[in-house]
């Protein structure tokens, strides 16, 4: 007696079969040919032909057979428009009925249904429904109204179903409310403006609603209440106090939805006080019994606990061991579960994690053995008491001769060296012992590094790069590049016997390479080693910076976003919500000031304490950021015409807000920047070539210089929109092209900076500027010849930069004789290789001359 | 919140599609399937999964996948939970849910997926209310449903559902009163080689079966409740009372529950009630030798039973050759699983499993990885935390139930290295 029956078929199809039977008097079969046709449907097959016959059965006193067609109708109602009319009487009549479950049904059903048509007649019996007297049929039209607003918003707005929605949070039943909050919520992603005006009188509504209503129910409440940013300490405290006792609930979302308004709210509170204290001992356990639940619950709470690890890494200190991982744990738990303990190691417990990681370094999967070897050496980088025991671990596990293990093994070291030089290169030896396993460029180049790197140590160091100089062509670009620096490193230790391998590294890298990154290295190389071994040296052996404890924290601005999204799609993925939730409104959500003063997160300083924008600006992310310019870029012209100032406008409304947080983090923040908008603006006539209003003058005033006929405007006028797009943003701005004002000599021109001094460059001295001379860029070069020779053959060459400059004709200067100096101005254009800089306004040029080479920076001109 | 819901199998079919909002097509789910496809195993198929217009959040039991679908900034959690909540409804009404429990059913279950959620939000999911509206399906109704024409569909609306306590529909009645209580404590451990406990932990649970008329008002007290610090509640039980007074102050369900469960972290220390003494070598080509004892341990008199070990070899290994003092063994070619059956483990001489390993040569050089040794036991009548039932009261009712407390402790994942 199973549903499977009612797939059987017979000689004559099984349509014409179920019509029949669909129109059959007998109320038995009827019911039993819509069940048919109901298992056809779940199972995709298109039964859409029997609409009407269907539509039929719909008048019935049999509630079964209402569900099962009513199910029918949702699918099909909108491929069938014109036929589902049929079923709006029955819907209204139904709407009327005594038994509150078809009321509900009715209405609940009518809503599914997709039709305009439908929808129309759906306004009546909803607003009956929202003052119906049985709140289970009040229950229901909370949900229809979000469905209705996702059909038609204008008409929900017009007919003021969110008024009555809005009543619905103050109902007496507690489950109404819940499921007004969620459909509030719902409707407030889509909608522009914010719906629910949370105030203490809602709050203390939805914290009343929250103790009586369902599991779903008080996740919905608990949403809201995230969003809601109390008046005082006092008032976050009452809130605190009323859900904690919410992360005793069996159900995970209300537990991490809880630990969400927590974690936000305790940045509130006053620091350091007993409640503080004593909430944060609260938080742990629940934590912990997440990680007891069903797998995929574990991996979306070791996520969001990785945030809170690195929000506040008191919580779990003490909790290390439920991090452990199980032989048999899925391997997305395994790896979770490692990020963590590497984030909770330190010195008191490192000896059982080290122990641990040992163990996992031997299990089967290929990946997750890798990280654990991997972690081993952030360990070792993290707590330094604990080096040493680290690397002899890792020795240990060269010693198993796993491939993959040794390859890791070999790349953490390297790690390890940069962090504590001098210290452990007696195991050089066992890694050399190992050269020819190495087969992952990765590793390749580790081991290659390390070579250069101590190769005064190592007696046959020339032997083993020459080794690998022999397969120079196979390699892959990065062990290319590495290669290349330890050669010349070696070379630079050892000149005696290793300048015929040096030339040939040269030589390959800078001839017979197709790589320019791989040519030009070796081309620096080569002309430092020319001019000034003693030089090339000084550089190529200089001391590098010691590496970070932590590679992977999140940014601070970012971190306090994502806590404030805990529990959500955005906490998973560890990025802002507005970067891959489509239709989201960019509502971007911060932490709470502190009211206290004094008590403020430091790290929340930067994100929020900009006097410029609106309080919700935080500093994007980074690849969301170079991603906007980008797309900016590609913004084909609009108005195809001359009317820069609709195209600046759209490419401002189009969403700019990552650049403009932008300009209040990076640019506006210095007072530099202000400066340089009051040398901007005061002229505005002159300098903004006739621009009327000053939004729209600087608007113009960006796109302009670049409108010259020839350009394709879209890059630029990205340009014009960021700058015309937030006054305070322009100071900043104006140092960039804001500066370039037209050369009639009123506009502002940046004094000449010396870019590139002569001590460092063989006695050529560079100052410049940047300004804009009728609608071009123009980079304004003194060259000064204080060497005791002449100097000609100058040529530049822009690296790739954030705005795409580059030269528009080839660089000419005179030869300079000694003591002598040289002005030359070269025009700019704007269409070169874009790629991000940190900073934005980084420039990166090359100057050649006299065969030199030279490689300046021309950073704070921009 | 959901938008639409596909329940896969593992040799990817769509068993079934729901949709609350507008249709979502299937061949979303091909993003799944890649997924599965580079997942080693069934288990490893990632929980949240991105595609360039939507998310997917799955859940796995049983060969089945279910898969939700959400375009918007979802809870994910909520998601997980709620597909967990339909796992747990398919199988309380159709025994277990499986690929064919489904199929055989799809009725049901297509109206059951519609009262659970509406336009994406959890609407009924207590059984208790979910049981009301649609009858589970057994053999005898459907015969008297042929005979009388009625339906499993409820015509009348469940009385729980706005109630101030949703879990629990009115008007029951039985003719005999009881009330089940089951004490299990599952241990938790990871032993290292040498044999010390690297870690370990108990997870609580007391589950209830409550046959009880009327609005019965419970009390339940415990001998020791400053054990438990970190519990998580059944929504019936009042949290003030528990706070304030540490008892479990309770209207139940009827029928079966988890009334509470708990946790006693690896903080405090954790008796572990048996200990295996292996000796493991695998060696390529040579074959290898496996002995391993196992025997009781502070199990606080009581006598182990229904101990099972299972070793997962490494793929290596060709087949077993042993002897068992004690119980069967079996080995798995195919997923390579060595499963030693020892049964009651009495006092006196310890059970053993002794005998050789063949290993095959062509897996790589060197020495084969050690296998993880996992431990199932129960012991009856044993809480090992220490935590006792004091005692049970009824309020509200006249009657005189039968109460019942029976302790449990048993094996979670219990593994040991070697």
């Amino acid at each position: 007696m199973t549903d499977s029956k009612y797939f059987t078929t017979t000689k004559k199809g099984e349509i014409f079969e179920l019509k029949t039977e669909l129109n059959s008097e007998k109320k038995e079969k009827k019911r039993e040919a819509v069940k048919k046709v109901i298992a056809s449907m779940t199972v995709g097959k298109d039964v859409s032909a029997l609409f009407p016959d269907v539509v039929n059965c719909m008048q019935t006193d049999n509630l079964e057979l209402k569900k099962l067609v009513y199910l029918y109708l949702m699918n099909y109602a909108k491929s069938q428009p014109d036929l589902a009319i049929m079923a709006v009487n029955t819907f209204v009549k139904d709407c009327e009925d005594p038994n509150p479950l078809i009321r509900a049904l009715a209405v609940r059903t009518m809503g599914c249904i997709r039709v305009d048509k439908i929808t129309e007649y759906l306004c009546e019996p909803l607003r009956k429904c929202l003052k119906d007297e049985d709140p289970y049929v009040r229950n229901t039209p909370a949900v229809c109204v979000a469905k209705l607003y996702d059909i038609n918003a204008a008409l929900v707005e017009d007919q003021g179903f969110l008024e009555q929605l809005k009543d619905l949070l103050s109902d007496s039943n507690p489950m109404v409310v819940a499921n007004a909050v969620a459909a509030l919520t719902e409707i407030n992603e889509t909608s522009s403006r914010p719906l629910i005006e949370m105030n203490t009188q809602t709050v203390n509504k939805l914290l009343t609603a929250l103790n009586e209503c369902t599991e779903w129910g008080q996740v919905f409440i608990l949403d809201s209440l995230a969003n809601y940013e109390p008046k005082d300490e006092r008032e976050a405290q009452n809130i605190c106090e009323r859900i904690t006792p919410r992360l005793a609930h069996a159900n995970a979302a209300v537990v991490l939805s809880t630990v969400k308004v927590l974690m936000k709210l305790i940045d509130i509170l006053p620091r350091d006080s007993d409640f503080i204290a004593q909430l944060i001992k609260k938080l742990a356990p629940p934590m912990v019994t997440l990680l007891s639940a069903e797998p995929e619950i574990q991996y979306v709470a070791l996520r969001n606990i990785n945030l809170i690890v690195q929000k506040r890494p008191d919580i779990l200190k003490q909790e290390m061991k439920v991090f452990f991982v199980k032989y048999n744990d899925p391997i997305y738990v395994k790896m979770e579960k490692l990020d963590i303990m590497i984030r909770l190691a330190h010195q008191a417990n490192i000896a059982q994690v080290l122990s641990e990681l040992k163990e996992y370094a031997t299990e089967v999967d290929v990946d997750f053995v890798r990280k654990s070897v991997r972690a081993i050496g952030r360990c070792a980088i993290k707590v330094e008491q604990s080096a040493e025991r680290c690397v002899s671990t890792l020795l240990d596990l060269i010693q198993t001769k796993v491939n993959y293990v040794v390859q890791e093994a070999v790349v953490v070291i390297k790690d390890i060296f940069r962090k504590y030089p001098n210290k452990y290169e007696s195991i050089i030896s066992t890694l050399c012992e190992n050269l020819d396993t190495l087969d992952e460029p990765e590793a390749r180049a580790s081991m290659i590094w390390i070579i250069g790197e101590y190769a005064e140590r190592i007696d046959n160091a020339d032997e083993l790069l020459e080794s690998f100089v022999e397969g120079f062509h196979d390699e892959n670009t990065q062990v290319q590049l590495q290669l290349l620096t330890s050669v010349v490193k070696l070379f630079l230790k050892r000149p005696a016997d290793t300048q015929e391998l040096v030339q040939r590294v040269l030589s390959l890298a800078t001839q017979d390479s197709d790589n320019p990154d791989l040519r030009d290295r070796g081309y620096i190389y080569w002309r430092l080693l020319s001019a000034d071994p003693a030089a090339a040296k000084d550089v190529v052996l200089a001391e590098k910076p010691l590496i970070s404890e932590e590679t992977d924290l999140l940014e601070p601005s970012l971190l306090d976003e994502l806590v404030c999204h805990i529990g959500s799609l955005a906490s998973v993925y560890h990025k802002p919500p507005s970067t891959f939730v489509e239709a989201a409104v960019p509502l971007r959500k911060t932490l709470p000031k502190s009211t206290v003063g004094g008590s403020e997160e430091p790290s929340l300083i930067g994100g929020t304490s900009m006097p410029s924008t609106q309080q919700t600006t935080v500093i994007p992310s980074q690849d969301s950021l170079i991603a906007d310019l980008l797309s900016l870029d590609l913004t084909p012209h609009p108005s195809g015409g001359n009317s820069h100032q609709p195209y600046a406008q759209s490419a401002f409304s189009s969403g700019l807000d990552d650049l403009l947080g932008l300009g209040s983090d990076g640019l506006l923040g210095d007072s530099h920047g202000a400066s340089g908008l009051g040398g901007t603006a005061s002229p505005p006539s002159v300098g903004f070539g006739g621009g009327v209003q000053p939004m729209v003058g600087m608007a113009g005033a960006g796109a302009l210089p670049f409108g010259a006929p020839t350009l394709p405007m879209g890059g630029m006028g990205g340009m014009g929109g960021m700058g015309g797009g937030d006054i305070g943003g322009i100071g900043g701005l104006g140092d960039i092209f804001g500066g370039i004002t037209p050369a009639a000599g009123s506009g502002y021109a940046a004094p000449k900076q010396i870019w590139l001094e002569a001590a460092r460059s063989k006695g050529t001295e560079l100052q410049g500027t940047f300004l804009r001379r009728s609608g071009q860029i123009v980079m304004d070069m003194t060259f000064t010849n204080r060497a005791m020779q002449a100097l000609s053959g100058f040529a530049i060459q822009f690296n790739s930069n954030s705005f795409g400059l580059a030269p528009a004709q080839p660089l000419q200067v005179r030869p300079l004789p000694p003591n002598q100096s040289a002005d030359a101005a070269l025009p700019c254009k704007t269409d070169g290789p874009v790629q991000k800089m940190e900073p934005l306004t980084n420039l990166q040029v090359r100057i050649h001359f006299y065969s030199h080479f030279r490689f300046m920076e021309c950073r704070n001109s921009l | 919140m959901l938008n639409s819901l596909f329940i896969l199998n593992t040799s990817g079919d769509v068993i079934l599609e729901k949709h609350w909002k507008s249709v979502i097509h299937r061949s979303i789910c091909d993003y799944f399937f890649d997924a599965q496809k580079r997942a080693s195993s069934p288990e490893d198929v990632p929980p949240v999964i991105s595609t360039p217009h939507h998310y997917l959040v799955s859940v796995y039991h049983n060969q089945v996948y279910f898969v939700a679908v959400t375009t918007l900034e979802a809870p994910p959690l909520m998601v997980i939970e709620f597909l967990h909540r339909v796992v747990d409804t398919f199988k309380e009404y159709f025994d277990e849910c499986s690929d064919s429990s489904i199929k055989d059913n799809y009725v049901i279950v297509f109206e059951l997926l519609d009262e659970m959620l509406d336009n994406g939000f959890p609407l009924a999911t207590e059984s208790n209310i979910l049981q009301e509206l649609i009858k589970p399906p057994n053999f005898f109704r459907n015969i008297s449903n042929q005979v009388t024409g009625k339906t499993n569909v409820s015509e009348t609306l469940p009385t729980g559902q706005l109630s101030n306590i949703p879990w629990r529909r009115a008007g029951v009645k039985y003719t005999n009163n009881e009330s089940y209580f089951d004490v299990v404590e599952e241990i938790d451990a990871i032993i290292d080689k040498q044999g010390s406990t690297v870690f370990s932990e108990i997870q609580g649970y007391i589950d209830c079966c409550c046959k009880l008329s009327g609005m019965p008002d419970l009390t339940m007290t415990f001998m020791n409740p400053r054990l438990l610090d970190d519990v998580s509640f059944h929504p019936c039980v009042r949290f003030k009372r528990w706070e304030n007074e540490r008892l479990l102050s309770f209207v139940p369900p009827d029928g079966n529950f988890r009334l509470l469960s708990y946790h006693i972290g690896s903080q405090s220390m954790v008796a572990i009630p048996m200990y295996v003494r292996h000796s493991i070598v695998l060696k390529d080509g040579t074959g290898g030798k496996i002995d391993l004892t196992v025997g009781p341990k502070q199990s606080m008199g009581k006598i182990l039973e229904d101990v099972i070990v299972e070793v997962p070899m490494p793929k290596s290994v060709q087949n077993c050759n042993l002897s068992a003092s004690q119980g069967k063994y079996s080995f798995d070619p195919t997923t390579k699983v060595l499963t030693w059956d020892v049964g009651k483990i009495e006092l006196g001489k310890p059970p053993t499993l002794r005998g050789s390993v063949s290993v095959n040569t062509t897996a790589g050089a060197g020495s084969v990885e050690q296998p993880t040794i996992n431990v199932r036991f129960k012991i009856n009548q044993l809480a090992v935390s220490g935590l006792k039932v004091n005692r049970l009261d009824m309020y509200g009712e006249k009657y005189k139930p039968f109460k019942g407390v029976k302790y449990l402790t048993k094996a979670g994942r219990f593994q040991i290295r070697t």
